[in-house]
């Protein structure tokens, strides 16, 4: 770090993903209590485990290959080879993954991205509780968590990904690159999985499972709202100047920027999160009748409809096109669950997958022929960029490996708990030993009490 | 003797990169990363497949009136 303004540089861009990730983990704490506040009872202490460990799977795998595959990738296999020298620096055992005082980024960077890495897994694990194996789950964070989620990051969220030179793909805030895809994913592995016993009566009609304590369910997703403030901010680059980008921006003002290097503030980002969270409030308030779960879930769902734009549209039409995401997003979910049975339990693949996938095709008409690049030749926003955009990001690289994956596990008898458990409840098998107390002291009382009936 | 490779820090910071003990070993410290990793899946499967096990058989007895 030679001379003064490089050092502070530095030193702010490093404490700014710092406290971007510690604002992130609000979200993996959010999705828990969301998560196990939509479960029953039975299953409390399962759901909960189910979601923890994601942490540490996903933190080993993303530091094992993860961030590799994220700088190795843009341009494979499709349009160029593996980029083996930009992945030199990120492999396990480089020099830079670990205290190197010649490196104060790749730290706070790596766990930028391994924070989305966890969100993407944690969204796949709320629409599959009650009934999934845990050792079943755990395998598809890892993949989509540490793989394929880095995979589309390669392609569609770095400067240099072919998505983004060949169709002019633009996904500032993750609508598809974490949204559609964790939706995609979760919708193939249900799809395979099943409904949860008694979701559907004899004739095919979805009963209501009702989260078990709609408080804890509030102050779950509040706590996502919050962890997402974090998440945007670290999609930004914070500071840097037109030379360092070394593209096509004249002059020497600094700025910040999204993933792709082209100009934002944080000023324009946290106008769009406030209005595109309030569009889905309001239309998810009117859609859903005033039903809380939806309400809630519709702020996250304009949220996360606006995101691909949200560093350059105008508040207004963040608010707008919140809503009109939550309200695709509402009526895609119960037609889905009609239609092919399909048992979403926390509204996952709506939220976030259907959300998500309506937000990319928005933003390619409102951004039409917007640069998607500060760099030559790469192509303009568009609508079809946008649209194949979407289709690969929930169908390539989210629904199709989920489902390949989740009927291997079907086929192995790997993937679902047996049906006397999923009656009894998960916490049962894992804590058979306080369930069996609990169910001898109950005994006991009972019979003291018709005992001492008989005396008196 | 120091395992990062310095004994004080009477050094330029400019000259200094990483501050690891055992630099060098960086592959062996993976390779055992990764042992570690699949190990875990491998105990953690295994005692999944016992708790279930378990668990049904507990449910499938009959309980004792005595």
């Amino acid at each position: 770090m030679d001379g003064n303004l490089n050092a502070l540089t530095t030193i702010f861009t490093e404490f700014y993903y710092w406290v971007t990730v510690v604002f992130m983990f609000m979200i993996h704490v959010g999705f828990c209590l969301y998560e196990v506040s939509a479960s029953r009872h039975k299953n409390h202490m399962h759901t909960l485990m189910k979601n923890v460990m994601i942490i540490p799977l996903v933190t080993i795998t993303f530091f094992l290959f993860g961030w590799w595959i994220y700088w190795t990738f843009p341009n494979f296999p499709l349009f160029g080879t593996l980029d083996l020298d930009a992945g030199q620096n990120n492999l396990p055992w480089s020099e830079t993954m670990g205290p190197n005082l010649n490196d104060h980024i790749t730290g706070v960077f790596w766990a930028a991205f391994l924070l989305f890495s966890w969100t993407a897994a944690s969204i796949v694990s709320g629409s599959v509780i009650e009934r999934i194996r845990s050792s079943a789950f755990w395998i598809h964070a890892i993949l989509i968590g540490s793989v394929f989620w880095v995979i589309d990051a390669a392609w569609g969220w770095h400067y240099a990904g072919w998505m983004v030179r060949e169709l002019g793909y633009h996904d500032a805030y993750a609508s598809g690159v974490i949204h559609a895809i964790a939706g995609g994913y979760a919708l193939g592995v249900l799809t395979v999985l099943g409904p949860r016993i008694g979701k559907f009566d004899s004739n095919g009609v979805a009963r209501i499972i009702p989260p078990h304590n709609p408080w804890l369910l509030a102050v779950g997703i509040f706590m996502i709202y919050t962890g997402f403030w974090g998440f945007y901010a670290a999609c930004n680059v914070p500071i840097i100047s037109p030379a360092l980008i070394d593209g096509q921006i004249t002059g020497a003002t600094w700025t910040a920027t999204n993933i792709y290097l082209t100009p934002t503030t944080l000023s324009a980002i946290t106008f769009n999160f406030l209005m595109s969270l309030s569009g889905g409030l309001m239309a998810a308030y009117i859609v859903s009748k005033g039903d809380a779960f939806w309400t809630f879930s519709g702020g996250l769902a304009g949220i996360i409809t606006a995101s691909a734009g949200n560093d350059l549209y105008h508040p207004i039409q963040a608010l707008l096109i919140g809503a009109v995401g939550v309200i695709c997003a509402y009526k895609l979910h119960y037609y889905v669950e009609r239609k092919f049975k399909i048992d979403d339990a926390v509204g996952a693949v709506a939220v976030h997958g259907y959300a998500g996938v309506v937000g990319l095709i928005i933003s390619g008409f409102v951004l039409w022929g917007v640069p998607s690049s500060p760099f030559e030749g790469y192509a303009v926003i568009n609508p079809i960029g946008q649209l194949l955009g979407a289709l690969i990001m929930f169908g390539l690289l989210g629904f199709l490996p989920a489902y390949l994956v989740t009927r291997v596990q079907s086929s192995l008898g790997i993937l679902r708990i047996p049906e006397t458990i999923e009656l009894k409840g998960l916490d049962f098998v894992e804590n058979q030993s306080r369930e069996l107390a609990e169910e001898h002291l109950v005994a006991i009382e009972k019979e003291r009490s018709v005992r001492d009936q008989t005396q008196s | 003797m120091s395992t990062i490779g310095y004994q004080q820090w009477a050094v330029d910071l400019a000259q200094v990169t990483s501050i690891y003990p055992f630099q060098g070993s960086e592959i062996v410290m993976t390779i055992i990363g990764v042992v570690f990793w699949l190990g875990w899946h491998k105990v953690q499967f295994n005692q999944e497949n016992q708790q279930m096990n378990g668990a049904s058989e507990v449910e499938n007895t009959p309980s004792d009136t005595s």
